[in-house]
């Protein structure tokens, strides 16, 4: 962020049409959760385009590894040992820098370290399933951890959900945060889950399955997927002078 | 044919899920050890933070009528004197004892959440007028696709919010009090109601 003007305008209109609608009744939480009303349009202003900034002292030494943040010492996280890493862009393609990015996940059994979750499958006592980070001066992060199990879950008799990792990531403006999750190349699992299914444009859901990258993986230790997240863009700032209030 | 553009898609939004708590405030999830505290949890003020204090408390319904027990609530607001605590700040420096955002899920129990914070200050629109004073909401849970944005207002600006440019182009004026805090005392009632009569205004933002 260093020597560069501070970034003051709106954010590209979202579209909508690439994200999920409300309503998806193949996914049937959302039934009741989804507003009826149409969304009233609100060209970004200071209270949108400011936002919360986290500094590496939020960190702690372990936060980017879950394969031993909450694990014993010594010990570590049962299940296939991976990196997940990539570059927070905008829509103009420019790195992210500074950004917090939060991740939780199931354990290689696809159980969740939840008080509300039931699944049969056994709990990893070295596994909690959450980390996060802050991205570098271009953009980007890194994180180790293993690679989750896919579970099933109640919405239709026999739903599962694929292999997945969550995101929550912070730009730089309030209307730039999101919520999404990334999915692993070659699951079949995806092309069968409500919850993916709410996308309605395949190639949005093709940009949420990261990619195996033999050339980023540790031999004899872990593989790693390539994941990038793209936030949205802000508006050029050539004629900013012109505009009032900006 | 033309010169392609080149802009980048933003990533699809997925629904946060049942267990985002485990993510975003796993020591409410009752995972302890490895974040000292939650992210944003907690009162927004400490000693030294200008302003009058308030407690916002509210749910978030359903369309039948039912508080969640598994959303997360966001907040982000000016400082007292309507400066933002943000790089993207330009018109002068923010109170440096008040941050601005915080995020509290809701009550595993009832589903309630609370912000203890200040009054904002009034932050211009784009035009140079002055917007009421204000809190952005931003609402995720299982079964929410796409993170909702909100703005609460409070009652007790009854003027500024007769002028405010938001409010006042909303053409369906019975909707308005969807985005008022009701003011008692210190304590202010915002409840978000997804869907149904009530529904609140949400706003693409």
């Amino acid at each position: 962020m260093k020597n560069t003007l501070p970034e003051t305008t709106p954010f590209f209109a979202r579209d909508r049409d690439w994200h999920p609608p409300a309503y998806t009744p193949g996914y049937k939480t959302s039934v009741l959760r989804s507003p009826q009303r149409a969304l009233i349009s609100l060209e970004g202003t200071k209270s949108e385009i400011t936002g919360p900034v986290f500094g590496h002292n939020t960190l702690g030494e372990f936060d980017n590894d879950l394969i031993i943040n909450f694990a014993q010492p010594g010990e570590s996280a049962i299940g296939e040992r991976i990196m997940v890493y990539g570059r927070v862009l905008d829509e103009r393609g420019r790195g992210v820098p500074g950004a917090l990015v939060e991740f939780w996940q199931a354990n290689a059994g696809g159980r969740y370290r939840h008080k509300k979750e039931s699944y049969l499958a056994p709990l990893d006592p070295n596994f909690g399933g959450f980390g996060r980070t802050i991205t570098d001066d271009d953009g980007n992060y890194a994180f180790r951890t293993i690679k989750p199990g896919p579970y099933p879950w109640p919405n239709g008799v026999n739903d599962w959900r694929p292999a997945h990792i969550h995101f929550s990531v912070f730009g730089h403006g309030f209307a730039q945060r999101l919520i999404t999750q990334m999915y692993f190349e070659g699951d079949p699992m995806i092309w069968l889950c409500p919850i993916v299914k709410t996308i309605p444009d395949e190639a949005a859901i093709r940009s949420l399955v990261a990619a195996l990258d033999m050339n980023a993986s540790i031999p004899h230790d872990l593989r790693a997927y390539k994941f990038d997240i793209v936030l949205r863009g802000r508006r050029s700032t050539l004629f900013e002078n012109r505009l009032e209030g900006n | 044919m033309v010169q392609p553009l080149n802009y980048l898609k933003e990533s699809p939004s997925q629904t946060a899920g049942p267990y985002v708590h485990i993510g975003c405030t796993p020591n409410f999830a009752g995972l302890h050890g490895v974040y000292d505290k939650d992210l944003g949890a907690g009162p927004m003020v400490n000693d030294n933070t200008r302003g009058e204090r308030i407690t916002i408390r509210g749910f978030v319904y359903d369309g039948v009528g039912n508080a969640l027990k598994d959303a997360l609530v966001e907040v982000w607001q000016a400082d007292a004197d309507g400066f933002y605590n943000s790089p993207s700040e330009t018109r002068g420096t923010a109170d440096p004892n008040f941050f601005g955002w915080a995020r509290c899920p809701g009550d595993m129990t009832t589903g309630e959440f609370v912000f203890e914070t200040i009054k904002p200050g009034q932050v211009p629109f784009k035009d140079g007028r002055l917007m009421a004073p204000h809190i952005s909401f931003w609402i995720v849970a299982r079964g929410i696709n796409i993170g909702l944005n909100t703005r609460m207002y409070f009652s007790d600006e009854e003027e500024a919010n007769a002028v405010d440019p938001i409010l006042s182009r909303i053409e369906h004026r019975m909707r308005v009090p969807t985005l008022i805090g009701q003011r008692d005392g210190d304590i202010l009632t915002f409840n978000i109601h997804l869907q149904g009569e009530k529904e609140t205004i949400f706003f693409d933002v």
